[in-house]
């Protein structure tokens, strides 16, 4: 990275650290949206964009870890900072089971892609039909009083949750830097690029594999006690549905997949601009059911098309801040 | 330094190698030769872990390394090219030589210090920091041995880097061959059709055909020896 991107970056943070205060309740809703996205795509970009492995079905992290965390606080009380780290063990071992699976018994590419939308899937329909989490019926954690900051339960107003991830996409902005530039990143991105070639350059392709996946899944992890905390609410046909995979993948994905701007930049104007829509059908008076998945269609269609790297790479060489 | 023992491997009944044995003593460059199908790319894919003999042994510094992993074999200082070259695309000349350095550098600076010295021997420096995409096929297969070598082998597989090079710079990645070789000890055992490189480079040739050794020995020797006329251009007939 080289100073220009630094200073562009910190200039950046500084005005997203005054940003609650400058905005309406709706704005920091839809702010918090967008750091939760980016965060999440963050963590999903550690698998695809650097070590190359698609996961379609990364709602399961997400619904494991909310279930497990916002479970132990429905019933025993237990605050999700102890919670989190169970959700993380738990999802661990979901993503090393899927990895297992699939490179010992060599399932790659499209069919590893399957495999996860399979396991979200499975995972979904047995939550439907676990009465300890209310089933079908969903999971609500109790709303207590929104105005003090209680850290320690993680429950207070909105603007403590827009800090909190934005504290999340800070920090796992500065792990994925480190990961990239270490021996880990080189690894994961020669696999990703050629998987032959990396094995015969002494990379032991199945552990860096599970590597991947075990940091991705443990980060998605956070992200889904986050979404317990913050929505208060839990359906299996909701958190464990495909489309919210799609919309954690659908930002790096516009953004730029295996780069560190991607995920956040591909959150912002996904969020700004499907938002903007339903807001602007909204004031003319229409109610359009699904018109968001629609719009999320004709943009990834024209990212495809026009910028099958995303967005990022084209903008960063704009702003002169790579070749 | 190599010592492979009578390995065999079918395909579905076919055999591509049965009973193929040669040695490759420490420092020597060994060149292992013969018409297409004769079963090369299978002996060197035996050594290099892609697959197991069925039946046989390799012998790498005296311990036994057949139907071990290709990482494996890597990590034991054995580093191979493929023939059809497989660069990182996405990646830069430099991080592609770094993938193979970090394997006994631990640390960026240290890789990339390698990578950069092993870059320079290949007279690849000068595009280190181009997408290796944009490289033009000699160089491809430039920055493929560079891979390698990043990797600190003792012994190097080359599996037809010489192909689809013109003469000149067949010529110049035969010095650079030949400098590893004196200078840094460097034990190489190659594949080639490119006949020029060959007798250029190699102590000792061995030639497969039909998945077996028909003749070894010194260069001047073994294309004297009427087996390997026979089957390169056919038996002699009375007109």
């Amino acid at each position: 990275m080289n100073r220009r991107a630094a200073l562009m970056l910190g200039v950046l943070l500084v005005l997203l650290v005054v940003l609650p205060h400058a905005v309406n309740a709706y704005v920091l809703s839809v702010a918090t949206l967008i750091l939760y996205l980016a965060y999440t795509g963050q963590a999903w970009n550690v698998m695809m964009g650097f070590a190359g492995q698609l996961s379609l079905g990364h709602s399961l992290y997400v619904g494991v870890a909310g279930y497990v965390a916002g479970a132990l606080f429905f019933h025993y009380g237990i605050g999700p900072w102890a919670g989190l780290w169970l959700a993380i063990v738990v999802c661990v071992a979901f993503g090393l089971a899927i990895g297992f699976l699939a490179f010992r018994f060599g399932i790659s590419g499209v069919y590893f892609a399957l495999l996860t939308i399979a396991f979200a899937e499975f995972t979904r329909i047995g939550f439907d039909h676990l009465a300890w989490t209310g089933g079908p019926g969903g999971m609500f954690l109790k709303v207590a009083q929104r105005d003090a900051w209680d850290l320690l339960n993680f429950r207070g107003p909105p603007i403590m949750y827009y800090y909190a991830m934005l504290l999340l996409c800070a920090l796992a902005f500065v792990v994925c830097y480190l990961l990239l530039k270490s021996r880990a990143g080189y690894y994961w991105q020669a696999i990703r690029e050629n998987e032959e070639a990396a094995q015969a350059l002494g990379i032991n392709t199945f552990r860096w594999k599970m590597l991947a996946v075990a940091l991705s899944s443990a980060m998605t992890a956070v992200s889904g006690v986050f979404f317990a905390f913050y929505y208060n609410n839990l359906f299996p046909e909701q958190i464990f549905h495909i489309s919210r995979s799609i919309e954690i993948i659908l930002g790096p994905i516009i953004g730029g997949v295996g780069t560190l701007f991607g995920p956040i930049l591909g959150a912002v104007v996904l969020t700004l601009l499907s938002d903007g829509i339903t807001e602007a059908l909204a004031a003319m008076g229409w109610e359009i059911p699904g018109v968001k998945q629609v719009f999320y269609g004709i943009v990834l269609l024209v990212v495809v098309i026009f910028l099958p790297h995303g967005i990022w790479p084209t903008l960063a060489r704009r702003l002169g801040l790579s070749r | 330094m190599l010592t492979v023992r009578d390995i065999s491997k079918s395909f579905r009944g076919l055999k591509a190698v049965s009973g193929a044995s040669f040695e490759v003593p420490q420092g020597a460059i060994v060149a292992l030769i013969g018409p297409n199908g004769a079963g090369k790319t299978t002996c060197f894919n035996m050594i290099a872990g892609v697959f197991a003999p069925d039946t046989g042994k390799v012998l790498f510094e005296d311990k036994e390394i057949q139907g071990k992993r290709p990482d494996q074999i890597c990590a034991a200082g054995i580093g191979r090219t493929f023939q059809i070259v497989k660069p990182f695309a996405g990646l830069s000349v430099l991080d592609n030589v770094m993938v193979g350095s970090f394997l006994k550098e631990r640390t960026r600076a240290g890789a990339r210090s390698v990578a950069l010295q092993v870059l320079k021997k290949l007279n690849l420096d000068a595009k280190a920091e181009l997408p290796a995409s944009s490289l033009t096929l000699p160089d491809r297969k430039r920055l493929e041995v560079a891979r390698a070598l990043a990797t600190r082998p003792k012994l190097l597989l080359l599996d037809e880097v010489m192909a689809g090079l013109r003469p000149t710079e067949c010529d110049e990645i035969v010095a650079v061959f030949r400098d590893l070789n004196r200078t840094d000890g460097l034990t190489i055992l190659l594949i080639e059709h490119v006949m020029r490189a060959v007798m250029a480079l190699a102590q000792q040739i061995v030639v497969l055909h039909h998945g077996e050794i028909i003749a070894r020995g010194a260069p001047a020797e073994v294309v004297r020896d009427p087996a390997v006329l026979e089957c390169y251009l056919g038996e002699e007939t009375e007109v």
